[in-house]
């Protein structure tokens, strides 16, 4: 039973009644699953926003049915855009690899009960369903879902529907939303960091804590540094929305002849600071806990440790701090001073390095090895690779001379979602292959998570390969429509194949919810450790007990990826097993 | 007093009872079956990562509060009423009275509590008559941008105050000896939180005061 | 005791990995390689500059591109589960710091030699002599003004801001100076070769100037005015588009950027002169 707001549970006994055991939860892992469920909708939510966008993209003549027979209007594209943006960088990115897998692994992997706060923790939880509603609800207002992108830069998203439809109560909403969710993560941070930081089991020292809790350890961090940021953001968009202040707006604007007076003296750049400093840590919050998964599915499949782990473990820490110091590279053509720029720049190119480190280390990781290709495998192989294409176009953007051709551009479309969403993507996927028997008790059907594996694959390639092409050929990005600017009319036959590929690969992700669904009550059932893996969480049984250990406090004894020790009958040595069990089975 | 955050004994790892910071009068026997344990520095852990995260909130203020002075020429100053000295001194004294509160046991800890709660009321009191006083005087939220932020920024510090008179009510009537900390461990937390919004309430006075 | 798991057969899922990440490195070196999409010619100095650059920084990215993805190729087929044990190690501290630091000097290299195009652009303005042309971004049209015989802006006001009569950026008829001001609407034009200093302004929200021959890009912000210059060399008709959203009608914002020779740019401002009576 659990009583209070700050957490302060004692008896952590089977609740019964189901509201309590499957609602309004205060057990870690069904938080996890919670979260995880509301990023699957999300997801599909997202697919279908792209996927309205990417049919419009191709034949903009050609009347959809469920708009009322008629063609989309460019307020209904630029709804989608920003609604497909917002809705899959914080209700899917941001939820599923850390609130959803790390909610439930966490305290699992350093051998915890619970969070520290459990009861913080469902607040976290509702608190972000509250703000998904929210935000969905902008759909329904009379004026429609906002039209100003994800990053809602005023004056555009400020001065209300003299903008345009849209930018009325739905700007309004996703603000409030946007802003609730800020402190639902920010709850959601101050578990994570003080789980790991006090509530690590015997010898779980720093350097033996595996991968992926680094990952989750450091997103935290940066979650709590930088959503008060972008929490202060929104009350001033909020404020200049709503009350009249002008902390954006700037005077004398003249919107179709008439002159906005009662507005003066506001910088549109400051919020494009106070975003983007929220905003580019953001995007590491989005990456690193799929780093933390790959790093950790490369060792166990290919049954090695993994390559320079104290490396690994810095340049996690290098580039959550460095992830701070960069938000400038967002805004080379704002109008912002040329010095800075060049700082920024500079410094972008130096967050490169530990992304670079990590790149050769998954290498070594793999090379020697005897690799085994589970699809959790797979997934894992094509965050590599993925994240390697995806990087590199950061090198282009990361110059200022160079980002002033390719700015606002196809070309940063094509890098953020190759290295935000697709390799982040995988990253979860990759998770949901290799956690989903410890979660269930079931394993997934190994050869639909391998077909889902290729279509996906060759499938998020094909869509976002040829951005890159059509970038370089100056195509800008939100646009309606293609038929305004005479440039562009020869770049079509790119936008339709991309968009046979955005269809092929949103359809196959189908296979996945169906293996999803169909696993979790027809699945094999799952052994304990069905992976030979050596950290904590396989010690225990598939699903684990109510309060993960059964009573018992466990021990930690070595690293988390011992894997192939040469001299020992067993390829991995688990981190719980105790010194005198290793020599008597080897 | 409060054991520092080196002088804990993991209770994970000591088990059942042992350590310096079991309920008195509780104690695991009161409870069936297994139960969890929390070490106490993770609460203090928490408060402190919850100051950080408001720094950030207020720094992001603070830094648009700069930028947005020192563009164009429409900023004018906002007289401060003067009873924000007034409420500087009454939000000062609280924090000497929940000091002097957390040296003191029983009926003394919950008279200078309760005062701390009184003063930290009058102090919100003070903030809102403030307010009367500037819209009275034709300064009001949306106005010119210094007195967007004097609202704002009052407001802010407000509403984070309000919510630390909160958990002074809840540490002065909730039942401790259901819980895995005692009272005089949540009274210290309560009372960093409250310093903490004394000096900040210091800062943004001064931020105010001196960049009229 | 060797485990091997028959499901995750090796061979063929390896080949199949190995196989596609090769196809795909190279489908995507010959499409960089013979430019089937590719950036217009550039018309200024500048504009070649940034070509050189961009083209070392495909190079260095190139080179990085396929060695990472034919290693993981590599990796993935050479040592796929093949009933031997896995070499143990666990790092090897020379090689990592040699590729820490060969990253490091290679990508804030890159990243220092790229500042020359930065600074030709930003970190100097445009020379006295230079042709100023005014550019008003608005929902969603652009408009230009030239300075006339007198080399002066007449002062402009946001209320006389008024399109239906032919005053699209708010020239305030009491200023001599505006007199002589010649504005064009949705069409711009350069003289080949002098350098052109461009005063970017907007009415209601932010925009963006961007023209790719020049390979400049430059947001037009409200309440701010900001410079851009550069110098065309070739003449032609190019395309402006607007490349910051700004509402239902940014895609359709475009206007015509052209570069003229002299005596054609001086015949192009009588034409505009003519059209504002």
């Amino acid at each position: 039973m659990v009583t209070d707001a700050v957490g302060v549970g004692h008896v952590h006994s089977a609740s019964t009644g189901f509201i309590r055991k499957y609602i309004f939860s205060v057990d870690h892992k069904v938080i996890g699953i919670q979260y995880l469920l509301l990023a699957l909708f999300s997801v599909f939510l997202g697919m279908a926003l792209s996927l309205l966008m990417r049919i419009h993209l191709a034949w903009p003549a050609h009347k959809l049915p469920f708009l009322g027979g008629g063609l989309m209007t460019p307020e209904q594209y630029l709804a989608l855009v920003t609604m497909h943006g917002s809705i899959m960088i914080f209700m899917v990115l941001t939820t599923a690899p850390q609130s959803g897998f790390g909610n439930y692994f966490l305290p699992l992997q350093i051998g915890a009960e619970d969070m520290a706060f459990p009861v913080l923790n469902m607040l976290s939880f509702w608190t972000t369903f509250l703000s998904l509603a929210v935000m969905v609800s902008a759909f329904f207002v009379p004026e429609g879902a906002p039209i100003s992108g994800w990053t809602a830069y005023p004056p555009l998203s400020a001065v209300g529907e003299q903008a345009g439809p849209g930018q009325g109560a739905g700007q309004t909403l996703w603000v409030i939303g946007i802003a609730i969710f800020c402190a639902a993560s920010l709850m959601g941070a101050l578990n994570f960091i003080t789980t790991t930081v006090d509530l690590r089991a015997k010898g779980m020292s720093l350097m033996r804590l595996p991968l992926t809790v680094w990952a989750w350890f450091v997103t935290a961090i940066l979650g709590l540094l930088a959503f008060g940021v972008l929490l202060a953001a929104c009350a001033l968009l909020l404020l200049d929305r709503t009350a009249g202040t002008s902390f954006f707006i700037p005077g004398g604007l003249v919107f179709t002849d008439q002159v906005l007076i009662d507005h003066k003296g506001g910088s549109p750049l400051l919020w494009q600071h106070l975003f983007w400093f929220f905003g580019h840590p953001e995007v590491y919050i989005a990456i690193l806990p799929g780093m933390g998964v790959a790093s950790h599915l490369l060792s166990t499949f290919a049954r090695k440790p993994v390559f320079g782990y104290k490396a690994m473990a810095y340049a996690i820490c290098a580039i959550g701090f460095l992830g701070f110091c960069v938000w400038g590279h967002h805004m080379f053509v704002s109008g912002m001073s040329p010095y800075s720029a060049f700082a920024f720049s500079l410094l972008t190119m130096t967050i490169g390095v530990p992304s670079a480190i990590k790149t050769f280390n998954w290498l070594g990781t793999l090379w020697g090895g005897r690799i085994q290709f589970t699809a959790a495998m797979l997934f894992a192989l094509g965050f590599v690779s993925l994240f390697v294409t995806g990087g590199l176009s950061g090198i282009f953007l990361a110059q200022p001379t160079l980002d002033l051709y390719f700015h606002d551009t196809y070309f940063v479309v094509a890098h953020f979602h190759l290295i935000m969403g697709v390799a982040a993507i995988f990253g979860i996927f990759g998770a949901t292959y290799f956690w989903y028997p410890k979660m269930f008790g079931r394993m997934l059907n190994e050869g639909l998570g391998k077909v889902h594996f290729w279509l996906t694959f060759v499938g998020v390639y094909a869509i976002f390969m040829p951005m890159h092409y059509l970038g370089i050929a100056g195509h800008e990005r939100r646009y309606a429509d293609t038929t305004g600017v005479g440039y562009l009319a020869k770049l079509q036959p790119v936008h339709v194949f991309i968009t046979y590929a955005a269809i092929i690969t949103i359809g196959s992700q189908l296979i996945f919810l169906f293996n999803f669904l169909y696993s979790l009550k027809w699945g094999k059932k799952a052994a304990d450790n069905p992976w030979h893996a050596t950290t904590l969480e396989w010690s225990v049984p598939s699903p684990p007990p109510f309060d993960n250990f059964g009573g018992k406090h466990p021990q930690i004894y070595r690293g988390p990826y011992e894997f192939g020790v040469p001299g020992h009958s067993e390829d991995y040595i688990p981190q719980y097993l105790k010194p005198e069990k290793v020599s008597e089975a080897h | 007093m409060a054991p520092t955050i080196t002088e804990h004994i993991e209770l994970i790892v000591a088990g059942h009872g042992g350590g310096t910071d079991l309920p008195a009068g509780g104690g695991d026997g009161d409870r069936p079956g297994g139960s969890r344990r929390v070490p106490q520095r993770a609460y203090f852990t928490l408060v402190q990562l919850l100051l950080a995260a408001i720094v950030m909130f207020f720094m992001a203020l603070t830094s648009s509060y700069i930028v947005r002075k020192g563009l164009g020429t429409d900023w004018q100053q906002t007289p401060l009423p003067p009873i924000l000295w007034f409420n500087t001194v009454i939000l000062l004294g609280s924090s000497l009275t929940i000091h002097l509160a957390r040296r003191r046991e029983r009926a003394a800890f919950r008279q200078w509590w309760g005062l701390t709660i009184v003063l930290g009321l009058t102090f919100l009191g003070g903030q809102l008559a403030a307010w009367k006083q500037l819209s009275a005087a034709g300064m009001f939220l949306h106005t010119n941008p210094s007195s967007s932020f004097f609202y704002l920024l009052t407001a802010a510090h407000g509403l984070h105050l309000a919510g630390g008179i909160f958990v002074l009510f809840y540490v002065l009537f909730r039942n401790w000896r259901r819980s895995q900390i005692t009272q005089e461990t949540a009274a210290d937390l309560a009372a960093i939180y409250w310093h903490f919004m004394d000096g900040l309430w210091l800062f943004l006075f001064a931020l105010l005061t001196l960049g009229r | 005791m060797s485990r091997r798991s028959p499901e995750h057969g090796s061979t063929s899922t390896a080949l199949a990995l190995t196989v596609f990440l090769l196809f795909f490195t190279a489908i995507t070196v010959y499409i960089f390689i013979k430019k089937l999409w590719w950036f217009p010619p550039a018309i200024t100095d500048e504009g070649h500059e940034f070509d050189a650059q961009f083209f070392r920084t495909l190079v260095i990215t190139g080179i990085v591109f396929v060695g990472a993805q034919v290693g993981l190729a590599l990796a993935v087929f050479r040592y796929r589960e093949r009933g031997k044990p896995a070499s143990h190690f666990e790092g090897h501290t020379g090689m990592e710091v040699v590729w820490t630091l060969a990253t490091l000097v290679l990508f804030v290299g890159l990243g220092i030699y790229a500042e020359k195009g930065w600074a030709s652009v930003h970190f100097i303005g445009a020379s006295p002599g230079a042709l100023p042309i005014e550019v008003t971004a608005q929902q969603f049209a652009w408009n230009f003004r030239y300075a006339g015989p007198d080399g002066k802006f007449g002062r402009t006001k946001p209320e006389l801001v008024s399109a239906s009569t032919g005053n699209p950026v708010g020239i305030d008829p009491a200023d001599p100076n505006g007199r002589d001001d010649i504005v064009s609407p949705g069409e711009i034009a350069v003289p080949a070769g002098r350098e052109v200093d461009l005063l970017l302004k907007s009415l209601d929200v932010t925009h963006s100037f961007y023209v790719r021959e020049l390979r400049l890009k430059q947001d037009a912000v409200p309440g701010m005015e900001i410079h851009l210059h550069f110098t065309a060399n070739d003449p032609g008709t190019y395309e402006l588009a607007c490349a910051q959203l700004c509402g239902l009608g940014h895609h359709k914002m475009r206007a015509t950027f052209k570069v003229l020779s002299e005596p054609d740019f001086e015949k192009w401002l009588q034409q505009q002169e003519a059209a504002n009576q």
